[in-house]
């Protein structure tokens, strides 16, 4: 994205030529110095926005208009949140989660992405795949969670596995849309160069497909963090999901907030991650063509 | 007698098929082209000029007849000519210079080798500075630059153009032509040319294609002896009024006939 450079100073703009002396001097502002100002008004609102909403919760769950032990409080949060990271397995839990729904979307990103892009090879093939690929997009992939468990145990695998599942099938379609996509006479161009398929494909079709593929990075991160989740909850040693799931159990709706502000926290990070991961790649390929 | 042309097609039938119905895209056309000749290719669309390029790119293969490159027959094979379609087809993700080592990088060479082979005709024929340009920063013409010198790089001693200054204003056009003209004279490339306008036919060409349409097949072959170099003013001379004229009546009985129809 191109950042337009501001207008700065004045600019006369002479209405009628005819008549030289009505000419109108227009003052234009200048566009980034107003930029600045509106960026920091829209940051204060957004932080004071937060801000209140948190006093609130405070305010309300002391004097009792919320139920604090339904409704729990920021500050109670905070405490828990500090005993079960320095003397819990907070950490243990968060890095668990982490870990898998990472790995689950990076081999579903990439498994998936190769996927789609395989159509490209043989129409023929590619037809016989798509109703297919639409049809399990539709199958609800949590509801396999109890059996992933069953299939493959309560330990890490079935975590991946699941946050795997969420991502592979959604960039499998983005990469597809985007094979579909390419310039029938960019391929040609390169068949007349004397390029084989395989050339072709790595020229052209990869590249070509690179924004579909990048687009769906964000949504697919958000994916794989609730497949690892769900997969916590059905059955497992560590995972903030299991922390939940326990807290629950034991009614320490106290720990349930603080899991929830920990996930909320983890999926925000991962959320800004990817946002970078995905600018440097579309500067590279310069995607915003 | 072999060796005395450069490229020759001879006797191209090209049928499709659609529908279970035979179509004629192109009908027993031959053309005989010497050495570093420059050739255009004019008639109205139906004519068949894409299919005759796509038969000489190797990307389709006649029906019937032969494609010879120095004598040697080269049905299907791609690879031989450089091609350009009327779009630039310059690949968004790549800079300029990316785009325009794009065939040697498809033939294989060095990386290295080939932007040393890039960078003098990049700079010589007036895109220095946009080396590392995407291409949607820069104007038509100067993308049409781009894809040239690509196809011009590619190596190849013919040159295919399909409609390359289709798409501009008539002022970069002309520029366009004078450009091309530089870059076919320094080279010496042998160069078909295929175009609607009868101007630019003239003006570029030493032999001028008339083809006709519904089947497409050859008309008539017109040499033009307007001396060169030439300039803006070759346009006002005699021979180039009388070539117009008689090209422009060539034309027009085609669109009589085709309104017969």
């Amino acid at each position: 994205m191109k950042q337009k450079t501001g207008v700065i100073g004045t600019e006369s703009v002479v209405l009628n030529s005819s008549v030289v002396d009505d000419s109108i001097t227009i003052e234009v502002l200048d566009e980034e110095v107003l930029r600045k100002k509106e960026r920091k008004k829209i940051a204060f609102g957004q932080v004071s926005f937060g801000a209140l909403f948190i006093i609130l919760w405070e305010v309300l769950t002391r004097i009792g208009i919320l139920d604090s032990y339904y409704w729990s409080s920021p500050t109670t949060i905070l405490q828990t949140g500090w005993v079960a990271l320095t003397q819990g397995t907070l950490l243990i839990d968060l890095g668990y989660t982490s870990v898998a729904t990472i790995i689950g979307f990076i081999l579903g990103t990439f498994i998936g992405a190769g996927l789609g892009l395989s159509f490209w090879w043989s129409p023929f093939y590619s037809k016989i795949m798509e109703p297919y690929l639409v049809a399990f997009n539709s199958v609800p992939k949590l509801a396999l969670a109890p059996v992933l468990v069953i299939l493959l145990g309560i330990g890490f695998t079935s975590k991946v596995t699941l946050a795997f599942l969420m991502v592979v099938i959604v960039t499998a379609l983005a990469a597809y849309s985007g094979v579909k996509a390419i310039d029938p006479d960019m391929e040609k161009l390169l068949y007349s160069l004397g390029a084989k398929k395989r050339q072709v494909f790595v020229k052209v079709v990869i590249p070509s497909s690179m924004p579909w593929i990048i687009s769906s990075l964000k949504i697919n991160i958000a994916l794989a963090l609730a497949g690892a989740i769900v997969g916590e909850f059905i059955a497992s040693k560590y995972g903030v999901g299991r922390m939940i799931l326990y807290a629950g159990q034991i009614m320490d709706t106290n720990l349930v907030w603080v899991g929830v502000v920990a996930l909320s926290l983890l999926s925000i990070v991962m959320y800004l991650v990817t946002i970078y991961v995905e600018k440097f790649l579309s500067k590279g390929m310069n995607v915003n063509r | 007698m072999e060796g005395r042309y450069k490229l020759e097609i001879l006797n191209n039938t090209k049928i499709f098929k659609k529908n279970g119905q035979e179509f004629i895209a192109l009908e027993n056309t031959s053309l005989q082209i010497p050495e570093g000749r420059f050739v255009s290719i004019i008639g109205p669309s139906g004519c068949g000029k894409s299919t005759l390029f796509n038969i000489i790119a190797g990307l389709i293969k006649p029906t019937k007849g032969q494609v010879l490159l120095d004598g040697k027959n080269i049905i299907g094979e791609n690879g031989h000519v450089g091609y350009m379609l009327q779009k630039d087809l310059l690949l968004p993700w790549r800079t300029i210079l990316e785009n325009v080592v794009l065939g040697l990088e498809v033939k294989g060479g060095k990386k290295e080798e080939n932007i040393a082979k890039a960078l003098p005709l990049i700079h010589k024929y007036g895109l220095k500075g946009f080396e590392n340009h995407f291409p949607n920063e820069l104007s038509g013409g100067m993308r049409q630059r781009a894809a040239l010198l690509r196809t011009v790089l590619y190596d190849a001693e013919i040159i295919l153009l399909d409609e390359p200054f289709g798409a501009l204003d008539a002022q970069t056009r002309l520029m366009m032509q004078n450009w091309l003209l530089n870059i076919w004279t320094d080279l010496k490339k042998t160069i078909l040319f295929v175009t609607h306008d009868i101007d630019e036919a003239i003006y570029l060409s030493d032999d001028i294609y008339v083809l006709s349409p519904r089947p497409g097949r050859l008309k008539t072959k017109i040499t033009v002896d307007l001396p060169r170099p030439r300039n803006e003013g070759t346009m006002l001379s005699r021979e180039y009024i009388e070539l117009k004229q008689k090209l422009l009546d060539l034309l027009k009985d085609e669109n009589d006939q085709d309104h017969a129809i």
